[in-house]
């Protein structure tokens, strides 16, 4: 069996499925920060560029008789589109779900058609291919349009036309990031409510559905942009019932089988519907459907493509059948997470996806559900508004990041009334009505008295609405212990509840629990266990700089605490995770990942041996001393060491004791002390607010003038004074360095040279291992200093050091007391699974359990590089310029494998999107112009100079794909912004013709080197290989 | 019945029975104590009706549809408590109802969720507005879930809701449970003909614009949406209580009979039964939940009480001969068995419980459907079955 995948959740479900058959699987992958990849869900596996050349050889090499195609998002429906012959030529039988049907579902014309034919509303419709067609759609529909790219990612290129003007360019876009160069010009249903149903059909015909969702956000904003409630709160049973039956009628028109997603408009003022779309594969949808009801959507649908049918197929919770339809007896909501911390973008939401993840949480009231979820999105930045003009208050209910907030302070501040928000927001009035209830609230919250307890009942009220702690301390001028205490004597705590698919009609097995303040907790201990308890943290919604590579790491905690007689329990917030599967760990607390919660799940867990708090990035570390302080073990490094790690004053000291060389730096509190430490240290400059991951505000200065500038941006998002201050080291190269230490040994994981130049944080670089461009004397003090920083701190587990390389000299930058989103990389590339025995570490397991050596890293087998590259979100940002900085901007990683490195780069690149033909435009390079140009000459491609062609032309260029890929936005001198300006335009017109952007010097000559050296090798390039051969 | 290896019977009783807020905006004192046969109670918040009602304690899964729910006959003597946690949000309107009125004699919810304000487009009254002009009474913000594990481990047991007076002291409150548990026990759903309650008194002609068809219906309760997916197929009922004799019926020009839904045991109603026998041998016949028990008891089979029955409307039954399933809509307490295989074949089986959910006569024109075809609340997958009754009327 053949499967490739995008979605870690769905992926790792369908492995489970099959191997439960006997069936040998076959995983192709890009990505190695999953969990579908290791060999404990596949048997041979292929971290490879998804194309269908590569697809194509991996069939010809395994022969496999079947394919799975609709667990791989929509990456995996085009690619299985494109496959079809290749299928037929090689007898693959596909299974599930046919690729006529996706086809059928895909192509909006002819699923058109289909609902005409079956009577099914729609919004009136047509297709364009070019701009004539686009213009008649217009003079026929009318505006207000939604112009949808066809076969595209996430609703990349689409967008909603108001304005006649906008219409034209946005049709461009379309057609352009359409897979099949064409577009939907649709009849925009903005403003009505948005349903979803996750439905399985089976091939006996056999349809359930699955959950029913309501997007607060009304039609107009992609469903991933969205805060979704499940189940709908304002639909009658009619209404639920007319939309299901008509999901059903829709599904077996369409053929499916196995799970699919329909979404539906629906009119609130007469309860009339219009279908949307239809996704005939496990989507983001299908992930939150599984974890808001428990029933493993992907896992059934997988044993469907398998030939059963629903009734033959056990219920994993309940121990009947999978043929029935969960009842859920509590709220979800789910809240997107966004990046426009790190993409400084227009905040609007629209039919674009722009969020990076999503937190999922679950409360017996919508607004334990909703408040819940807020708090896991784990928003640092003090949220304020500009009220003072009715345009101001008016936009702000207009689809934006802040949307609910926004309307919370307006409530608050009495300004509109639910009626009035409702009509500008087009939100239902329930939902704002609710919100109104948890505003009054607050004022309540105000008349707590600790000293009385005849208001007790207020507290507990606010509880059960989802007030946290912070909350209820912040409204009521009370301190958290003053809170604690009036619980703790009230007798004030959470009780947990399961989630069982069924509404307690059944006894279940699961061990997943959500908090809520009720009467009766069933989160028992396990009875008659006698094994020791862990609890391991998750890291919370996806981000920029805390991927699914901490997914990762949690689940192999898991799974290497259980191997070792662990009770595992995991408490996290994100439903697109494995380490979420209620089968994964031995409970699951779906909780937000703040002090409160989970020293209430410690509470209630009683003796406990510690919290692993490694593996779920910055959010778990963050959470190291708030536990500790509360008297809670936490295992391996102990919090003294992390604190050493984290801040500046105790790291600077600790390196000069240990004489290692540090950046000359400084911490400045003031804008004087900042000009003073910069004179001293001297241009150009790395400055940043303490505590922050990611690199956020990060920035490189040249001038006092520049300095000045962004530190009052700085300043603006820390909310403090704390400035870092680097020597910036031009022209040096960053390494990253995963080791392994037990307190005692230390164990190097791999010495990982980045790609560009220092400078670009260090998750937007690519980076390959083994190092190849480090002198031995460098080299030498890699691993010294390492193995001494982590003795030095103590570390029991992992830790990740980025250093800096120039020549011979090494200088350490930072030294993170945690996995890093590296180590899912290093694990597939050496064969071993440095995240479990981290783990192992942690609870008392020596190195020299697991290594016979310790002198140098590890490195892969049988010559091998593995090359790491990072995958880019700029074409959702149009308005984001696409060049690379201190601030990590990448949202995913993949990884390429070769016996050259320059095979090894350029297949990670092509992984990541970026393919690199015969002619490359030059744009701002700096004073690097020439040696490039030289460079790209003698590797056979095609030069346009950007001194040579004007911006009009350039643009023409790039949009008739005369041009390849952009070298282009290279800074590097004082001047660099103003020098980088003039070619912006075209870069990020680039992004949207999908062109690679290269904007980093030493990425453009080693992409030139790796063209050059695999020169007319075109037909031997890029041949699969499978991760069995470096295990 | 399964253990569950996470239970160690340390069920953690949290804050609740000391302090306690009923209405959801209002922390006050409660006003309104469920106590269960086994000794458990409920404090909560009084909606609807001010007054103390003894019923029988069940629960229903379904997430939509209380309006349904609470005017569906067959929860007649029946307390219903509702899993969904949030009820009301949509309030209550004319055309949802299943009969008159409000029949389940108390509703048990975790939030009364209308807030007075009506969001929707058809709201007419608020769920306590409407359950207070029904005279039925309720109880909110107690923890539903905790009622329904109760039930599930103990069975469906009788239990007294009842008004409270506020500020009462321990003492006061532990005789006001005693007082109430003492009633309990005079109460037998069992031995109750609730079907003689809600059965039409007098008969009534539902007709479609075009009639093809005519079809007597004995009403041993029966939901409107069974006659609406009757009229829809052209089929005009004649609603006649559950005691009318099968002669009557058979002077009466009917192409077919429909024996409905309705509450309490079938074992009971000895003369439907007897009705029932004769019709079938005469004219085609669909039975719907209690209407499909009776046929079963007319065959030779028999009827006996499920542990906490089956209410809610993601239930699965398999037609054993396609493989096909069906998600419907059930509520029902009582289930039948042994049906002579020689007389009826088993048209659908629950895919939990494998108990009968349906049956069709090996050489009469006679089906039967433990569950609800119309759904209402709940899905319509099987409503084919209303087709198939009219192709035996042809």
């Amino acid at each position: 069996m053949l499967i490739w995948r995008k979605f870690d959740y769905s992926g790792t479900q369908c492995c489970k499925a099959l191997k439960e058959e006997g069936i040998d699987i076959i995983l192709v992958n890009s990505n190695p920060a999953t969990i579908q990849t290791d060999f404990e869900f596949a048997d041979r596996i292929y971290i490879e560029p998804l194309t269908v050349e590569t697809i194509t050889r991996i069939i010809e090499i395994e022969k496999p008789q079947a394919v799975i195609a609709t667990m791989a998002g929509q990456t995996g429906l085009n690619l299985a589109t494109k496959l079809k012959s290749t299928f037929q030529l090689h007898g693959v039988a596909v299974l599930g779900t046919s690729i006529e049907t996706i086809e059928l579902a895909e192509d909006r014309e002819k699923f058109a058609q289909l609902m005409e034919k079956i009577n099914e509303p729609i919004p009136k419709s047509m297709r364009a291919t070019n701009l004539e067609d686009a213009k008649k759609a217009l003079s026929l529909l009318g505006l207000p349009l939604i112009v949808r790219a066809d076969f595209a990612l996430g609703g990349a290129g689409s967008s909603i036309v108001r304005l006649e003007e906008n219409f034209i360019s946005a049709v461009e876009t379309a057609l352009n990031s359409s897979g099949t160069s064409s577009c939907l010009i649709e009849k925009s249903v903005e403003g009505l409510s948005e349903l979803e149903y996750e439905v399985i059909r089976d091939s006996n015909d056999n349809c359930i559905t699955i959950c029913n969702m309501e997007n607060i956000d009304p039609m107009g904003v992609h469903t991933g942009e969205s805060i979704v409630v499940a189940p709908s709160q304002t639909l009658t049973d009619k209404e639920y019932h007319m939309l299901r039956a008509a999901a059903i009628r829709v599904i077996r028109a369409l053929d499916v089988r196995g799970a699919c997603n329909i979404q539906f408009a629906l009119d609130q003022q007469n309860g009339k519907y219009y279908i949307i779309e239809v996704n005939p594969r496990t989507s983001r949808s299908s992930a939150l459907a599984s974890k808001a009801t428990g029933y493993p959507i992907a896992w059934v649908s997988t044993k469907i493509a398998l030939g059963y049918q629903l009734h033959e197929i056990p219920n994993k919770i309940t121990g009947k059948s999978a043929a029935f339809e969960p009842a859920l007896d509590y709220c979800v909501v789910k809240m997107p997470k966004w990046p426009f911390d790190k993409l400084y973008s227009q905040k609007i939401l629209g039919t674009q996806m722009k969020s990076t993840g999503e937190v999922m949480a679950i409360g017996r009231t919508f607004e334990e559900a909703l408040q819940k979820a807020i708090h896991s999105l784990e928003l640092k930045q003090k949220i304020e508004f500009d009220f003072t003009s009715q345009t101001a208050i008016e936009k702000s209910l207009l689809p934006n990041e802040l949307r609910l907030f926004a309307i919370k302070d307006i409530l608050r501040q009495k300004m509109l009334t639910v009626d009035e928000i409702s009509r500008i927001s087009k939100i239902h009035k329930w939902f704002i009505a609710k919100i109104d209830g948890i505003v009054a609230m607050e004022s309540q919250i105000e008349k707590i008295d600790v000293t009385n307890s005849k208001t007790a009942p207020i507290l507990l009220e606010a509880k059960r609405m989802g007030f946290s702690d912070n909350q209820i301390s912040f409204k009521s001028a009370l301190s958290n212990d003053a809170i604690s205490h009036f619980k703790a004597r009230n007798s004030i705590a959470p009780t947990y509840k399961m989630v069982d698919t069924c509404s307690g009609e059944f006894e279940a097995l699961t061990p997943y629990y959500y908090s809520t303040f009720e009467q009766e907790d069933e989160s028992h201990l396990l009875r008659g266990s006698s094994k020791k308890k862990v609890v391991i943290l998750g890291s919370g919604p996806i981000r920029i700089g805390q991927g699914i590579e901490f997914d990762y790491c949690t689940v192999h905690a898991v799974l290497a605490l259980k191997e070792l007689g662990y009770e595992s329990i995991i408490i996290n917030s994100n439903p697109e995770t494995v380490s979420t599967d209620f089968d994964v760990s031995s409970k699951l607390y779906f909780e937000p990942l703040t002090a409160e919660n989970v020293l209430d799940v410690i509470k209630k867990e009683g003796e406990i041996e510690g919290v692993v708090v490694q593996f779920g990035g910055q959010t778990s570390v963050n959470l190291s001393i708030p536990l500790e302080n509360n008297g809670v073990k936490i295992l391996g490094t102990s919090v003294a060491s992390i604190d050493a790690s984290q801040n500046r004053k105790k790291f600077k000291a600790l390196m000069g004791r240990l004489k290692i060389p540090l950046v000359e730096s400084g911490v400045a509190f003031s804008k004087e002390e900042a000009l003073e430490i910069a004179r001293s240290i001297s241009y150009p400059l790395l400055i940043r607010p303490s505590y922050v991951l990611g690199g956020r505000a990060m920035e490189i200065v040249y001038t006092e003038k520049q300095l000045l500038k962004k530190i009052d941006e700085a300043i603006f998002i820390s909310g403090s004074y704390a400035i870092i201050m680097d020597r910036f080291l031009e022209d040096a190269v960053e390494v990253d360095v995963d080791a392994l230490s037990d307190g005692e040994k230390v164990k190097l994981a791999g010495i990982m040279e980045q790609i560009e130049e220092a400078g670009i944080h260090s998750g937007d670089s690519s980076c390959v291992t083994p190092a190849i461009g480090f002198s031995d004397i460098a080299i030498k003090k890699i691993r010294d200093y390492t193995k001494r920083i982590l003795l030095e701190l103590q570390i029991i587990g992992l830790a990740n050091i980025q250093m800096a390389i120039k020549g011979d000299d090494v200088y350490v930058l930072e030294v993170n007391p945690r996995a890093s989103r590296t180590v899912p990389y290093l694990s597939k590339a050496m064969g071993v699974p440095i995240a479990k025995i981290a783990s192992a570490l942690q609870v008392g397991k020596k190195l020299t359990d697991y290594f016979d050596s310790f002198e140098k890293e590890l490195i892969p087998k049988h010559g091998y590089f593995a090359v790491k590259s990072p995958v880019f979100p700029f074409i959702k940002f149009r308005d984001v310029d696409p060049i690379l900085s201190p601030e990590m901007k990448s949202t995913g990683e993949v990884m390429g494998i070769a016996k050259t490195f320059e095979e090894a780069y350029l297949k990670a690149q092509l992984a990541a999107g970026n393919k690199f033909g015969s002619t490359v435009f030059l744009g701002s390079c700096g004073k690097w112009k020439k040696i490039l140009a030289d460079k790209f000459k003698k590797a056979g491609i095609q030069i346009f100079d950007s001194d040579k062609i004007s911006e009009k032309d350039a643009l023409l260029m790039v949009k008739q794909n005369k041009i390849s890929f952009l070298i282009d936005g290279i800074k590097g001198s004082a001047k660099s912004e103003e020098e980088i300006r003039p070619t912006e335009a075209i870069r990020k017109s680039a992004v949207q013709f999908r062109l690679p952007v290269i904007s980093s010097y030493f990425a453009a000559l080693k992409i030139a080197d790796s063209l050059e050296k695999t020169k007319g090798r075109n037909g031997k390039l890029f041949a699969p290989v499978a991760l069995n051969e470096l295990a | 019945m399964q253990t569950n290896p996470l239970a160690d019977g340390t069920n953690q009783t949290g804050s609740y029975s000391k302090i306690f807020q009923s209405d959801f905006k209002n922390p006050k004192t409660p006003n309104a104590i469920l106590v269960l046969k086994d000794g458990s109670h409920f404090l909560g918040g009084q909606i609807g009706a001010v007054k103390e009602i003894l019923g029988e304690l069940v629960f229903n899964t379904s997430m939509v549809g209380y309006q349904e729910a609470l005017t569906d006959p067959s929860y007649a003597g029946q307390i219903l408590t509702f899993c969904y946690p949030l009820i009301g949000n949509y309030a209550t309107n004319l055309d949802d109802a299943e009969s008159e009125k409000v029949h389940v004699r108390a509703a048990v919810v975790r939030e009364n969720c209308e807030s007075g304000k009506f969001y929707h487009f058809k709201a007419k009254l608020g769920l306590s507005e409407y359950l207070k002009e029904n005279d039925v009474p309720g109880i909110s913000g107690v923890d539903t879930r905790s009622i329904v594990r109760k039930v599930r481990e103990s069975g469906v047991m009788p239990s007294i809701l009842s008004p409270l007076e506020p500020n009462l002291s321990e003492k006061q409150l532990q005789e006001k449970i005693s007082e109430l548990k003492s009633k309990i026990s005079g109460f037998d759903y069992g031995s109750v003909n609730f079907v003689s309650e809600v059965s039409i008194k007098q008969k009534k002609i539902f007709s479609p614009k075009k009639i093809d068809k005519k079809v007597a219906l004995i009403d041993c309760g029966v939901k409107l949406n069974i006659i609406r997916e009757l009229n829809l197929r052209n089929i005009e009922a004649t609603a006649f209580p559950y005691d009318i004799s099968a002669n009557t019926i058979l002077k009466g020009d009917f192409d077919g009979v429909l024996i409905s839904n309705g509450p309490g045991d079938p074992a009971l109603m000895k003369e439907t039964i007897s009705t029932t026998k004769k019709l079938i041998q005469s004219l085609p016949t669909l039975g719907i939940c209690l209407g499909h028990q009776l046929i079963a008891h007319a065959l030779g089979g028999t009827t006996y009480k499920l542990k906490f029955g089956h209410r809610g409307s993601n239930h699965a039954v398999l037609n054993p001969e396609t493989g096909k399933i069906y998600i419907t809509t059930q509520n029902h307490g009582y289930a039948a068995k042994d049906i002579p295989q020689n007389l009826a074949q088993t048209l659908f089986i629950n895919c939990n419980d494998k108990t009968n959910e349906g049956i069709r006569h090996k050489t009469l024109p006679v089906i039967s459907a433990q569950f609800h075809p119309e759904g209402s609340n709940g899905p319509k997958d099987a409503n084919f079955l209303f087709d198939e009754f009219l192709k035996m009327m042809k």
